[in-house]
């Protein structure tokens, strides 16, 4: 399994092979507030770096969550649309959002990484 | 217009409040907590809400200022007793609603807690009924202070002694570190509970004290919540001035007497909606699923027609799913209608349910 990656959307990534996981940041999750839906993409659709493809609302507002890379979807995490709040505890980890076949690695590498985003969120606070 | 604030700004600040800009005010959204657990310690302990934001509207004179009062409120001003609270509105000459507001019978006059974004006009639209010789303040020295919830009253009669006499929609004159405060037993959540009229020099004294009795603070993300689980509008989203009370379902709250005799703006438009019903009326409404329904959601009937619009939606603590409340075509809107609600392009079913959507009994 490869570093993990971020992009200036407060999405991470995870790669393994040329299959990606997406979930959203703990920071993003910390902005939200409680979250209360999730709408995942179901497989088969093809989704565009930087192209809308996932939902979270929390009690305040809806937010798109967007693919940092272009492919298309093999699963939606459907345990998180049934326990909304479960992003809200394990963000990072087991309330990923989907998992994608990449098209272009270079996509993947061009992200942030742990440090670099970190010095994202302190210098655009929001 | 430069941003205000209100006397407990700083304070706050120091329970560590996301601000957000409401009606001209930076206003607390949500405290560390975030507004679900906010929303929960107001339901099962106690919470309390800075709402000095809104309009504290005191008038005085003698018994031509009910007649001049009773042009544009529809409640029985005549036979409201002193230190009684009525939920009423301003209307406008086609019976829509300016604002609506709790007035409360004083010994001099009446006082009126009116809605922040509106209380410049509402003034404006008030005084146009007023003669020469009615006196009228909005104070601004004075905080206003909601506190809610079950613990509630077991918390202020320890601060405030006397305050568990007082009924639902009724106030009275109380003393407290030396100086004179009101305090009215009303609320916006579904919770028995009180706001108190407090100068802003006492105002950080009164909440360090709820604060010691483990009073959380509660931001106007979990108000929001609160009070759209108890079925009430919000002015601005479920209430305009195109909006009359029979639409809003809130013919209620028009007084039995005024009625029938009328002599308040709108009264012809409202007359008529009384006898006949009108087109459309906001209904209670439950998304079948987790989806939740946001303000500006269209609604469609099960044939898939356009049959009205959400005004206000969230995802309810206590209920655990997503509520709203919306206008439909008035013969829509019998509890259990299927509906389809559309959410992001796509249609997702739900109900028109009953209001509120959480219930607790109010001390009477």
């Amino acid at each position: 399994m490869s570093e993990k990656k971020f992009s200036k959307k407060h999405e991470w990534v995870l790669l393994d092979g040329d299959v990606a996981t997406v979930g959203i940041t703990k920071h993003a999750t910390e902005m939200l507030g409680d979250i209360v839906f999730v709408e995942v993409p179901d497989a088969g659709k093809a989704v565009e770096k930087e192209g809308q493809a996932a939902v979270v609302e929390s009690t305040k507002a809806a937010s798109d969550v967007y693919s940092p890379i272009s492919g298309e979807i093999t699963e939606g995490n459907k345990a998180i649309a049934d326990d909304p709040g479960s992003v809200n505890t394990d963000p990072e980890g087991a309330s990923w959002f989907f998992k994608l076949k990449i098209k272009d690695k270079g996509e993947y590498d061009s992200l942030m990484s742990k440090d670099e985003y970190d010095k994202f969120c302190k210098e655009n606070p929001s | 217009m430069e941003v205000q604030k209100t006397a407990l700004y700083n304070y706050h600040k120091n329970l560590g409040a996301k601000f957000v800009p409401f009606a001209g005010y930076e206003m607390p959204i949500q405290y560390k907590d975030g507004i679900v657990k906010e929303h929960i310690s107001t339901r099962t302990h106690a919470g309390f809400f800075d709402v000095s934001h809104m309009g504290q509207f005191f008038l005085e004179g003698d018994e031509t200022l009910i007649e001049s009062l009773e042009k544009i409120i529809p409640a029985d001003l005549k036979n409201l007793k002193v230190n009684h609270s009525k939920y009423s509105f301003l209307l406008n000459n086609e019976g829509g609603i300016i604002d609506d507001l709790i007035i409360t019978r004083t010994e001099k006059g009446f006082c009126i807690i009116l809605n922040a974004a509106c209380k410049e006009n509402d003034i404006k639209q008030i005084s146009q009924f007023l003669k020469k010789h009615h006196k009228h303040l909005l104070n601004n020295d004075l905080s206003l202070i909601a506190l809610q919830g079950p613990k509630s009253v077991e918390i202020l009669e320890k601060l405030i002694p006397g305050v568990t006499n007082l009924k639902f929609m009724t106030g009275n004159n109380f003393e407290y570190e030396s100086e004179n405060l009101y305090v009215t037993r009303s609320g916006y959540t579904g919770e028995d509970g009180f706001e108190i009229s407090i100068s802003n020099t006492k105002v950080e004294k009164l909440i360090d004290n709820l604060i010691s009795n483990d009073v959380k603070p509660i931001g106007l993300g979990a108000r929001d919540t609160l009070r759209l689980e108890a079925g009430l509008c919000l002015y601005g989203h479920d209430l305009n001035e195109k909006i009359n009370p029979v639409e809003a379902n809130l013919k209620w709250a028009i007084a039995k007497k005024r009625k029938e005799v009328g002599g308040f703006n709108g009264w012809e438009k409202i007359k008529n909606l009384l006898a006949n019903g009108s087109e459309k009326i906001r209904v209670g409404i439950k998304p079948d699923g987790k989806v939740i329904a946001r303000e500006n959601t269209k609604i469609f009937s099960s044939d898939n027609n356009e049959i009205g619009f959400v005004t206000s939606g969230t995802f309810g603590p206590s209920v655990n799913a997503p509520v709203a409340m919306g206008y439909v075509k008035s013969e829509f809107s019998e509890v259990g209608t299927t509906i389809q609600l559309e959410v992001r392009g796509k249609k997702y079913g739900g109900k028109i349910s009953e209001l509120p959507f959480y219930k607790k009994s109010y001390v009477k």
